[in-house]
């Protein structure tokens, strides 16, 4: 098998960077131009957001409470125990309910939105909407990105609340009634300004997995192995995207909101 | 009216239309022929402008649509039906929503018209009662009917149709060229077939393309083209494949 010619992968990349973009672009001014179909929106959200609770509930719970457990481990020993919900809170609201909730929803969402049209583009029904004079950006892509920029934030919220609610649960096991003040010092060192920041990142993060898999799946290429490689792509790319904006939003956030 | 001037696409360095030059006029119903994979399809998608050329023009009715945009061809493209060789019907949508989905988008009608002219439409294809079937519940030569519907319940005045009989028997594909021929003479629309079923061709068009290497090779009404002494074409409207000599000497 021959290497491939890093010219021509600099280029392929380079130009898949414009078109996104420019899909970007658009996407952004039909959703504030145009208005998306109602009951399209509504059943993304519902796709979106509601069939995604299971995933984000468990993962958030699971997450606090680990963060807890190791959270105490460390503290028990300088015997700042109660300080560990506060780490909790802290680290839920800003870092990781966003980042496993936008992971998490990038896998499962990202995945059925770049094979959806994927499928889609390969079996022409794409090129059949822009026959029947409709924008494959309008109809697709605007409801799909409204719905997981709604969905996003919502189920960070319900990520950051489980995952507190199990951290409090496991502080209880460890410290009985001095888990009170454990609470009393999460709503202390908890600022409005940690979770106003993850509920941006959960934005963005939003329209990082909807841009990311709709360009994925409207790109996508022919047949059963090109759906294959857009989901794929589509998971993968969504993911690192987020890591990457997540370093640098919290640089940015950080400094802006404290 | 469309005319095709110097058009050409490449794809991956292979040129699939090389200079074509095609002119056809309002009402007329044209096909066009050539071999699979010689760019039929890909001349049919510039007409209405899902593929971009490298080079020439596009014109629908004197407006040139090659350096449109997306949202500019919505406009032109609200004068076309097509009918994919796949059908590519929605397949999230029964029968009545793919068929009603270009008046509902318009929102120009109330829902009891649209009803009553998805209905209306079944019945021009010869399916009632069909309205709320999934596409993956009909066969083939179904399929193929309730594109055409799709393509037709707006009423376009230029209709396009990429190998419509293509993978359907000989039955079926007899209603469907009925259908083609009726449903260009009851609306009076302008009908451009992409075929490489010749009898299809024969009983379409009222003239024929043919295309050959990425070139118009020939053109004219059904019965010069069938008549053609060229070799070229009397072997493909003949279905005569060119004997591989050094192959047979081989052996």
């Amino acid at each position: 098998m021959r290497a491939p010619d890093p010219a021509r992968v600099a280029r392929d990349w380079l130009r898949g960077l414009g078109e996104f973009t420019l899909l970007t672009r658009e996407a952004f001014v039909s959703l504030f131009k145009r208005r998306p179909e109602f009951k399209d929106v509504i059943y993304q959200l519902y796709f979106i957001g509601v069939k995604s609770q299971s995933v984000v509930l468990i993962t958030g719970a699971f997450t606090g409470m680990v963060l807890a457990a190791q959270t105490y481990y460390q503290f028990h020993r300088v015997r700042m125990d109660t300080a560990t919900l506060a780490v909790v809170g802290v680290g839920m609201c800003s870092e990781l309910g966003p980042v496993l909730c936008g992971l998490m929803v990038a896998g499962r969402v990202g995945a059925a939105l770049a094979a959806e049209l994927g499928t889609m583009r390969v079996t022409e029904q794409i090129d059949a909407l822009r026959t029947l004079a409709t924008h494959p950006v309008d109809y697709l892509i605007v409801p799909r990105l409204m719905s997981t920029i709604l969905a996003l934030p919502l189920l960070t919220i319900e990520s950051v609340a489980v995952g507190i609610l199990g951290g409090y649960g496991l502080c209880r096991m460890y410290l009985g009634d001095y888990a009170t003040y454990a609470w009393d010092n999460m709503t202390k060192y908890t600022n409005v300004s940690d979770l106003i920041t993850g509920l941006i990142k959960s934005v963005i993060f939003g329209a990082i997995i909807a841009m990311v898999s709709c360009y994925k799946g409207m790109t996508c290429g022919e047949g059963a192995v090109g759906v294959g490689r857009a989901t794929t792509e589509a998971v993968v790319f969504s993911s690192i995207a987020i890591l990457i904006s997540n370093f640098f939003l919290t640089l940015v956030l950080t400094r802006l909101l404290s | 009216m469309i005319e095709v001037r110097n058009l050409q696409k490449s794809f991956g360095g292979h040129r699939v239309l090389d200079h074509v030059n095609m002119r056809i006029d309002a009402g007329e119903s044209v096909v066009i022929i050539g071999r699979s994979g010689g760019g039929k399809s890909v001349l049919l998608k510039h007409l209405i402008g899902l593929l971009h050329p490298e080079h020439g023009e596009v014109l629908v009715d004197g407006q040139n649509i090659v350096p449109m945009n997306e949202r500019e061809l919505i406009e032109v493209r609200r004068k076309f039906g097509m009918l994919f060789q796949g059908a590519a019907l929605f397949d999230s949508m029964t029968v009545a929503e793919n068929i009603a989905f270009a008046l509902r988008r318009q929102r120009k009608c109330s829902e009891a018209d649209v009803q009553a002219t998805v209905t209306e439409a079944l019945e021009l294809v010869e399916l009632p009662g069909t309205e709320n079937k999934h596409p993956s519940e009909l066969s083939g030569g179904m399929r193929k009917r309730v594109g055409l519907a799709r393509a037709i319940v707006y009423r376009p005045q230029i209709l396009l149709y990429d190998e419509p009989t293509t993978g359907l028997d000989p039955v079926i594909s007899d209603s469907i060229d009925k259908l083609i021929i009726s449903i260009g003479q009851k609306l009076n629309v302008t009908s451009v077939v992409v075929t490489h079923d010749m009898r299809s061709a024969r009983r379409i068009g009222q003239r024929i393309f043919m295309l050959y290497h990425g070139k118009i090779y020939a053109e004219g009404t059904p019965e010069e083209i069938f008549a053609s002494q060229d070799p070229i074409v009397h072997h493909f409207v003949n279905g005569i494949a060119e004997p591989r000599q050094h192959l047979l000497d081989d052996i």
